[in-house]
């Protein structure tokens, strides 16, 4: 079982823009568990997206997502705005984990940046269940600021919310520089926020291993420049143009690539690399499996240079 | 040593026989858990959570074992959230394996009522809530499960921060626990150099919840003996000179193929990962009951490199464990 069927048992517009979905197994059974800080995949009318769970994932009998509407992205989430309705049933992989609460931190600082904030709220539960101490810096535009009542609820309205940019930034510099040892930093939102905040916590000294961050979607890659893949099982060569994944020229030729997110997060896609040298581009494979150059994420990386060979 | 309690026929059914080939080396083997395996006895690994004839017997060797021995249970400020997510997993896989004889009912948000058939044990408690269980939530759990449980914390690596070990086979949870995973494994031949154990890091790394996985692995043990733990090596460590002197009936009865069945699982709520090992034992006797089972032990025993029969302290007496099976079956030894 890899897959969950899922009735949409309720959709609101808490605020504009935002749809927040309930989905719940058709025949009322409980639905399996998921870390906080955990997204479900679910397929939106031909496209999969990822989405942070909201709810509280100990045995859970709902799941609840929120879903901004991007008009200009490639359509999953118009999708779900204006085709869904309440009572249709969605296919769902089962819940992934890749942005969990480290249970050894001494503390957890919670940035969250506009949607961003849909993972933060799920560990803000557990954290709440679990008595871990937290703080929470929460930055959105007025009156788009998606879970304010949940997060208010869930750190009895400590959390603090910012509603402009530089002054975000002026406390965000202060809390990170201000936090007891053993503290973890957990930041979701626009890859620049997340940029932003990381580089601001390394320019004070914090460690990598105290640093997590969940990017929900890369920002739109360069088309990159064309190449040719070598397939060494049947000697065929696979022109990659520009604007062209490494995994749809694959998929286009007849080679079937497991695959999940299509946007370099959810690791499903590796591929072995031959010879060649890889132009990673994913935010799955580790430093030291990039430098390794033998293997890549077909859905987002090409070739360094003009071919790659792989073993398929 | 454990007096057995289910028959012969009993324990060679449900045997997981570990050898797929005459040739045995490490290997990063694992596969998805929970698929029935068929062997010429019978079959195995139909369910994460396996209990056969032995469950009372276990039960109350492990129960006595801590009792004696309170290093082998440990659970690290930290992994308490990992203790009850592992004991809530460990009794949904008890009630979906044996709903006969196992129920686990939600009675509120968070409160639960557990029963255990063939223990005679009804339990309410409320999830998270030390005080609503009569003891700690691994321990608890650990007494109703013929598993030892170890639970890995994920950081930049992997840590053995909490756990239940009472039929270690030559190893110690007191001495390992707070390593690493690379520093538990540090000691094993070959897997360093052969990538063995860096794979299977990563693959633990990348588990994902809902999805187990499980492997085997094996060693030859002498006398019906779970409890091979280091701290236990004063009792059993001078049978290995013992058997070599005894008559070839005393040793076909007395030394075992020892298997674990290890399940690998995501914990669902808590991230951390759940390590299962199962063992079984069959003595030499039994095993050569069976006629393919007896021609590829031998084979095995007979091929093992020196490093890896000495790393799994059976080099004194694998090369008679092989003769034993060959002659067993007419062979030349």
């Amino acid at each position: 079982m890899t897959t969950l069927e899922l009735l949409v048992t309720a959709a609101v517009h808490p605020v504009p823009g935002i749809r927040s979905l309930t989905l719940a197994a058709p025949d009322g059974r409980d639905l399996p568990g998921f870390v906080p800080g955990s997204h479900l995949v679910i397929e939106c009318g031909g496209r999969s997206n990822a989405y942070s769970l909201t709810s509280d994932g100990t045995a859970p009998t709902s799941y609840t997502v929120s879903v901004l509407e991007v008009p200009d992205g490639s359509g999953g989430s118009r999708w779900v705005h204006r085709e869904l309705r309440v009572g249709e049933v969605v296919t769902a992989r089962l819940p992934r984990s890749l942005f969990p609460p480290v249970a050894r931190a001494a503390k957890h600082l919670l940035v969250a940046g506009g949607i961003g904030v849909t993972p933060i709220v799920s560990h803000l539960r557990a954290a709440r269940t679990w008595r871990r101490e937290t703080e929470v810096h929460y930055v959105f535009r007025e009156g788009r600021g998606a879970h304010v009542d949940d997060v208010l609820a869930l750190t009895d309205g400590a959390a603090e919310l910012h509603t402009d940019r530089a002054e975000f930034c002026a406390r965000l510099e202060k809390a990170l520089a201000d936090q007891p040892l053993g503290t973890h930093l957990y930041v979701c939102g626009p890859a620049a926020m997340i940029d932003h905040v990381l580089d601001t916590a390394r320019g004070l000294g914090w460690p990598e291993s105290r640093l997590h961050c969940e990017r929900f979607g890369l920002d739109a890659l360069d088309p990159g420049d064309p190449f040719d893949v070598t397939l060494t099982a049947t000697g065929t060569t696979v022109r990659v143009p520009s604007g062209t994944s490494l995994l749809e020229a694959l998929e286009t030729s007849g080679v079937d690539v497991p695959n999940l997110c299509r946007q370099g997060v959810c690791g499903e896609c590796r591929i072995p690399v031959a010879a060649g040298t890889p132009l990673h581009r994913d935010l799955f494979l580790t430093e030291e499996e990039k430098a390794a150059g033998d293997a890549l994420m077909a859905c987002v990386s090409r070739s360094a240079g003009p071919s790659l060979e792989v073993p398929l | 040593m454990t007096a057995l309690a289910s028959s012969a026929a009993e324990l060679i059914a449900g045997f997981p026989f570990p050898f797929p080939e005459d040739r045995y080396r490490y290997s990063t083997n694992v596969e998805p858990a929970g698929r029935s395996v068929s062997t010429p006895a019978g079959q195995w690994g139909a369910a994460v959570v396996d209990i056969d004839g032995e469950y009372a017997a276990e039960l109350a060797e492990r129960a006595d074992i801590l009792r004696r021995d309170p290093t082998r249970a440990e659970v690290l400020p930290h992994m308490q959230p990992a203790a009850w997510d592992a004991a809530m997993t460990l009794m949904r896989e008890l009630a979906t394996a044996y709903p006969s004889t196992m129920t686990l009912e939600r009675l509120g948000d968070a409160r639960w009522r557990w029963t255990n058939g063939l223990l005679g044990l009804t339990q309410e408690f409320v999830y998270g809530d030390g005080g609503t269980l009569p003891e700690e939530p691994l321990r608890w759990i650990a007494g109703q499960v013929q598993e030892d449980v170890v639970l890995l914390d994920q950081r930049d690596q992997l840590y053995g921060d909490a756990g239940v070990v009472t039929f270690a086979a030559d190893w110690s949870f007191g001495f390992d626990v707070g390593m690493s995973f690379l520093e538990i494994h540090g000691p094993v031949p070959r897997v360093r150099e052969e990538g063995v154990i860096t794979r299977a890091h990563e693959f633990l790394k990348r588990l994902q919840p809902h999805q187990p996985y499980r492997r085997t692995n094996w060693t030859l043990t002498i006398g019906r003996r779970l409890d091979v733990s280091t701290e236990l090596y004063p009792e059993w460590g001078p049978d290995r000179e013992m058997i070599q002197r005894v008559d070839d009936a005393t040793f076909g009865r007395l030394v075992h193929l020892r298997v674990e069945v290890q399940h690998l699982v995501r914990l669902p709520d808590s991230g951390a990962i759940m390590f299962l090992i199962r063992t079984y034992m069959l003595p030499l006797e039994l095993l050569a009951t069976v006629e393919s089972w007896r021609r590829r032990a031998a084979e095995v025993l007979a091929e093992l490199p020196a490093d890896m029969a000495d790393y799994k302290g059976i080099i004194k007496y694998r090369d008679r464990a092989a003769s034993w099976l060959r002659a067993a079956g007419g062979e030349a030894p």
